[in-house]
């Protein structure tokens, strides 16, 4: 399981500050911790408040110092392709691009910025009219995505698809189109493309939050998920994976399972 | 459209262990299956050490005591033969501390020891009588007498490891962690032993593997699985992996039964050889690096094996 640290984004509110205030302890201090605590990349967000025109040098400012103090690759994450190509620019290390749509026009932005700067890219199984109900429907966009890819040289394992979780309190529906939606992903190619997704989406609004992305992210290991954006401050979150790896046969058991899983 | 060749991209690779104290010699490193040099590196080729007792083994059949006649007695002269021989690697086994045998003293095993080092200009494994709380008294004593010759010392177990790393901590040595034929625990004991900090190249796992015959596909597949495992990551089976071969050929009835008693199979000596030598051969191909064979005629063949191996077969 590949995790993405999410603590590093303009959402929560010690980022917030710390992009406005121009202070970097608080970006180092995820970056480090995240590194800590079994994350392979970091995700970079802005965050909703940073105008347009001050992302693109937010971006490289979060980059920069989210690297210098920890030795993870970003997941440079945005809407906004400018600022995801100034993270780019400075990044060392091979980077994530997050994320593009199956949108033609945004493919066409995204799909050969990663292949220009050797990036991995995550394609949301969405396009303009919104997130698909079914899982038919998801696994034909991320069939676009797949072939948008292929065609741009970029390797099936750089590409993560992420069939696009949405909160269980709203959607509940979703969750097992999402379930089969991953479990079709790995028959688009072979090799197949890689998985991941957004799992703290799954429980927005609702009662125990982490009950709720643990119980989903073990559920999504099982059906396929190779990644996941989320929260690994979450103790029993990751002593769940590292169970799973087991349960999975990913990983060699050992009595010291927990520990070896945390340490790098 | 051009073709893509598909190669397995491996992440990681196996430890790179020394067995002298110069350096020379070593062992482990590879960054692919086995032979496979056209997905990865293979910069270390197998070893091949050859056993000295320090006490004349009474069960050998007389085939394999014929090449060491008048030195099975004699430790120092027994391990300079296996030097002629072509061994790359000099196996002592302390096999007098058996309290079966002579029950001998960690101190004269340890000036045995010495001695044998003293007399050759090749690395030594040095493994104990095979009972675990007099193997950790003998390799205490042993480990201090070879203090800084970056032996490889064993076999360390569940019971007896913390004695054993200490030791090889204290006086530069690797030690030989054995579990038997059991993926999970030979894990958790390379973690324990990693745990009271000794480096993780400075350990090498004893799988207590079987002769042909004798379950050597089962050993095969935990040596394969353990080998993936590292390639993709996972450190506490990147080790080098040792083979005690000879010990287990030469228990085979297929060796040690004589032209008499089996005429059918044909002649004993051909047969016994070629037993050790196709245990080996088939190990390396699961991942073994370092192998404790007991005929010097398996060494020679099994050298002509390898030779062949490694040639690159990149591209």
């Amino acid at each position: 399981m590949i995790l993405i640290g999410e603590r590093i984004n303009g959402m929560f509110k010690d980022i917030r500050e710390a992009i406005q205030n121009k202070d970097p302890e608080p970006v180092r201090y995820w970056a480090k911790r995240q590194y800590e605590r079994c994350a392979a990349y970091l995700d970079i967000n802005t965050g909703p408040t940073v105008e347009k025109e001050d992302q693109p040098a937010v971006m490289e400012w979060l980059v920069k110092n989210a690297q210098e103090a920890a030795p993870l690759p970003c997941c440079i994450d945005s809407t906004n392709p400018d600022a995801i190509e100034a993270g780019l620019k400075v990044h060392q290390g091979k980077a994530m691009i997050n994320s593009t749509t199956a949108d033609q026009w945004k493919m066409d932005i995204y799909i050969p910025m990663a292949a220009k700067y050797n990036a991995a890219i995550i394609g949301l199984a969405m396009n303009e009219k919104g997130v698909p109900k079914s899982a038919t429907d998801r696994i034909a966009l991320a069939m676009e995505i797949v072939v948008n890819c292929d065609m741009n040289g970029i390797p099936m394992e750089d590409l993560y698809i992420d069939p696009l979780m949405l909160p269980c309190n709203v959607a509940q529906e979703h969750g097992v189109e999402v379930l089969e939606t991953l479990r079709q992903i790995k028959t688009l190619a072979d090799p197949a493309p890689r998985t991941t997704m957004g799992l703290s989406n799954s429980s927005q609004r609702c009662t125990n939050r982490h009950l709720i992305n643990r119980t989903f992210l073990i559920m999504s290991m099982a059906n396929g998920l190779d990644s996941a954006i989320s929260d690994v401050d979450d103790d029993e979150l990751l002593d769940a994976v590292a169970a799973a790896n087991i349960l999975l046969n990913k990983e060699i058991y050992c009595d010291s399972f927990l520990k070896t899983f945390r340490a790098r | 459209m051009a073709v893509t060749i598909a190669k397995e991209k491996w992440t990681s690779k196996v430890g790179e262990m020394v067995l002298d104290a110069d350096s020379s010699v070593k062992v482990g490193g590879e960054s692919t299956l086995p032979f496979l040099q056209f997905e990865g590196d293979i910069p270390n080729r197998p070893v091949l050490a050859l056993e000295v007792w320090d006490l004349e083994p009474v069960d050998w059949p007389e085939i394999l005591k014929a090449p060491f006649a008048g030195v099975l007695a004699d430790p120092v002269a027994w391990a300079k033969k296996n030097v002629e021989y072509g061994a790359d690697v000099v196996a002592l086994r302390l096999m007098s501390a058996h309290p079966d045998f002579k029950n001998a003293s960690p101190e004269d095993c340890a000036a045995t020891a010495k001695a044998v080092a003293d007399a050759i200009n090749v690395p030594m494994i040095i493994t104990g009588c095979g009972v675990e709380e007099k193997d950790a008294e003998v390799l205490e004593k042993v480990g201090e007498a070879l203090t800084g010759k970056n032996c490889l010392i064993g076999c360390a177990t569940e019971k007896n490891y913390k004695t054993v790393t200490a030791t090889a901590m204290v006086n530069g040595h690797s030690v030989i962690a054995s579990s038997p034929l059991d993926i999970n625990l030979s894990k958790q004991l390379n973690i324990l032993m990693t745990e009271m900090n000794l480096p993780a190249n400075r350990i090498a796992i004893d799988p207590l593997v079987g002769a042909l015959g004798y379950g050597i596909e089962y050993a095969y597949s935990i040596m394969e699985r353990a080998r993936i495992g590292a390639l993709m990551g996972d450190k506490m089976l990147a080790m080098p992996v040792i083979c005690f071969v000879g010990q287990e050929a030469w228990k085979a009835k297929e060796a040690k039964s004589t032209d008499d008693e089996s005429p059918e199979w044909g002649a004993q000596e051909r047969r016994s050889i070629l037993w050790e030598v196709l245990t080996t051969t088939t190990f390396a191909q699961a991942g073994g690096s370092i192998f404790v064979l007991r005929h010097p005629e398996s060494v020679k063949q099994v050298k002509v094996h390898l030779d062949k191996m490694m040639e690159s077969n990149a591209y």
